[in-house]
């Protein structure tokens, strides 16, 4: 499938320079498809953002958006389904069956596989969840096609190719990825890192029913049990509105209270950089950045971050960021929209204090009277 | 059984600085250093091994500098390395690094015996795409247990394993069936110091070297840039935001004075957040 009629490897440039020359085979491929993540009846929130990605890439190129739900029969599938649609799906590919209950690799790389190979998109996204990238590796290689890693922008070139935008050597540069001479083109994008677009009122669109073709008897693997993270606060940090993170600058593991303190005073979640997992101060669901989570909150709280290039690219996204560092040049004050030159082990306790009385009922009513 | 772990000798990237010019790397000076994921999934092997018998063989493709990295891993008690390396491999995506590495773990089974188990790390830290591991599966057909946590049990002769795999909201348990690939998130396991035998053994091994054709490997065109379908297109530094944060004057100010201050700019800034902090009351 891959072009084999080149004589020895060109150099990197000339090979990104080369007219895209795509093969006959794939030049019916159409359309963006968006990969909508139902595990146990939830839909991944970054399914819907890739659809308000997934939108603007199919009005550029003129096609269709479609949505692909894969699991069991029931109402939460045609529920991803309705969701798909309201957030902007054109149609829907659904494949049911009671295999693709639980995830497991096997059945999902061969519904989806399968789908791709019947329908043709020319572009698939998925997220970058454990179950997306599960997902997207063996789809990628079964159909010998390229995949582009945890973007940050995708868009479509003059000649229609997708441009995939990635951070590479830890967040340092960014590199622009095209797929060239094989379809569809496959990128996976974090949580977080594109905007929900807005939820509109379409709940109908064209839907095309799929059948698996595998039978549970031919599934290794079996799904002995599910330990649900519960209503534990890590689950949520990508998604909280409110965000407090310590780095190194808190000096000690006890100041790390302060931070916490203060998160929980004002009902944040709370995270950190990373010498703060690698110290063993905090677990390592709680880093932010690169190789941590990536964070949209409408607040964020950095105490005693520099704000390095990898910790920058987990938080820019934040509408408010508010940065406490006790160097004027800490590189943190250049995204920073608020910025305070001072010793952040003192100013948290007294930030903690002044919240509590501002948003205690209590003085709130004395306000008020 | 018989083990495969592919590593990957990456740089300390903490220490990479980039040109302010040219936008490239400067990697000059900067250490390399065994992708810190893999030794996660290496020292899972040598527990396995050291459990049920048997033999590690950690496998890596790269320069043959990358030699260093499985000297390494023989010093932390692997049994046997394997270097794959050839300037035909340059250049490889991920899905060219997965056909490299699946003709060479296919190898090393008939020179060594079938692996049970191929191990690799969650991801890399230069790369950052875990997608190298899944694609190792497919390409060899085996069973694929991502994010794997903790390894459960091993039945040898049921052919049978369990884990504990990390999923969004929460843990799965699988069982599955060897042979498998496993790529392994940190644990809690920290790698051993190995033991002076393995040391002065890890001094005195012959690193087995495949280009290539020793790995049976007689298509190039699925190898390094020819077999890559993705390609990188620009390299830039990430675009500057244009202002400053606006700070806020801390001359003569106590802590309660600037803390004031703060809470006054969240909320002038974001008036609607007054009401959406959750005062919890304590
Ligand atoms: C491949 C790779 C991936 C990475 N991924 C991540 C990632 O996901 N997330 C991440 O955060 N980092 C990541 N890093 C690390 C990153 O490069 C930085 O090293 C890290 O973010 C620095 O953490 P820090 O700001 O807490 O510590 P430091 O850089 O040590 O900064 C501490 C800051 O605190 C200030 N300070 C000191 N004392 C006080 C005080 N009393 N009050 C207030 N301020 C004070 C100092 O002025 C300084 O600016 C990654 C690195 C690499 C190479």
């Amino acid at each position: 499938m891959l072009s084999t009629n080149r004589e020895s490897p060109p150099p990197a440039a000339g090979r990104a320079a080369m007219k895209k020359e795509l093969p006959d085979q794939f030049k019916d491929h159409r359309h963006v498809w968006v990969f909508i993540e139902l595990e146990r009846d939830q839909v991944h929130p970054v399914s819907f953002e890739l659809l308000g990605e997934g939108r603007k890439l199919a009005d550029k190129l003129g096609v269709q958006l479609a949505g692909v739900v894969l699991g069991p029969p029931g109402e939460a599938t045609w529920f991803a389904i309705a969701e798909a649609f309201a957030y902007g799906a054109d149609l829907a590919y659904i494949v049911e069956a009671p295999l693709l209950a639980d995830y497991r690799n096997e059945p999902f790389t061969k519904a989806l596989t399968d789908l791709v190979t019947n329908y043709k998109p020319e572009i698939l996204l998925l997220g970058a969840t454990t179950l997306g990238r599960d997902l997207a590796g063996s789809v990628a290689t079964t159909l010998l096609t390229g995949l582009t890693a945890d973007c940050t922008e995708l868009d479509v070139d003059a000649d229609g190719s997708l441009a995939a935008t990635r951070p590479t050597f830890g967040g340092s540069l960014l590199c622009t990825i095209y797929t060239l001479n094989c379809r569809p083109q496959m990128a996976t994008v974090r949580p977080r890192v594109m905007a929900m677009p807005p939820r509109g009122n379409n709940k109908i669109g064209r839907v095309i029913q799929h059948k698996v073709s595998m039978i549970e008897e031919e599934i290794v693997t079996k799904v002995l049990g599910f330990l649900s993270d519960g209503q534990s606060a890590t689950a949520n940090l990508a998604y909280a509105d409110v965000v407090v993170a310590g780095g190194l600058g808190l000096g000690a593991v006890e100041n790390v209270k302060l931070m916490k303190k203060l998160a929980r005073t004002i009902g944040a979640d709370y995270g950190c950089s990373r010498p703060l997992v690698q110290k063993g101060w905090m677990p390592a669901d709680r880093q932010i950045g690169q190789t941590g989570k990536t964070i949209r909150p409408k607040l964020y709280i950095a105490a005693g971050i520099s704000g390095a290039i990898q910790h920058r690219v987990g938080v820019e996204g934040a509408d408010l960021i508010l940065a406490i560092n006790t160097d004027p040049n800490a590189p943190i004050f250049d995204f920073a929209h608020l910025g305070v030159v001072t010793d952040a082990i003192r100013l948290l306790p007294s930030l903690t204090e002044l919240f509590t009385h501002r948003l205690s009922p209590h003085s709130r009513d004395k306000l008020a009277n | 059984m018989h083990i495969v772990i592919c590593i990957k000798q990456v740089p300390d990237s903490a220490q990479i600085r980039v040109h302010p010019v040219t936008n490239t790397i400067m990697r000059q000076g900067v250490p390399t250093i065994i992708n810190p994921y893999d030794l996660f999934a290496l020292e899972e092997a040598l527990q396995l091994r050291d459990r049920h018998g048997g033999e590690v063989t950690v496998l890596t493709m790269g320069p043959p500098m990358a030699e260093d990295a499985l000297r390494k891993a023989l010093t932390y008690g692997a049994d046997r390395a394997v270097l794959l390396t050839d300037r035909h491999f340059a250049g490889s995506d991920t899905l060219a690094t997965s056909f490299a590495l699946s003709r060479a773990i296919a190898k090393i089974g008939e020179a060594f015996g079938t692996p049970d188990i191929v191990f690799t790390g969650k991801q890399t830290i230069d790369g950052d795409t875990a997608q190298v591991g899944p694609g190792i599966a497919k390409r060899l057909d085996l069973l694929q247990l991502t994010y794997v946590a903790k390894i459960v049990s091993v039945d040898i002769n049921g052919r049978e394993i369990t884990v504990e795999r990390r999923s969004e909201g929460g843990t799965q348990t699988l069982m599955s069936k060897l042979p498998c690939l496993i790529t392994m998130l940190e644990g809690t396991n920290e790698i051993r110091r190995g033991s002076l035998d393995d040391a002065l053994r890890a001094a005195r091994s012959q690193i087995v070297k495949w280009n290539a054709a020793d790995a049976g490997i007689e298509d190039l065109t699925k190898c390094g840039l020819r077999g890559s379908p993705t390609v990188v297109k620009r390299v830039f530094a990430p675009p500057e935001r244009a202002e400053k944060a606006e700070q806020i004057d801390t001359a003569e100010k106590t802590p309660r004075d600037l803390a004031e201050e703060l809470i006054a700019g969240i909320f002038l800034r974001q008036p609607a957040l007054e009401s959406e902090l959750a005062f919890d009351g304590e």
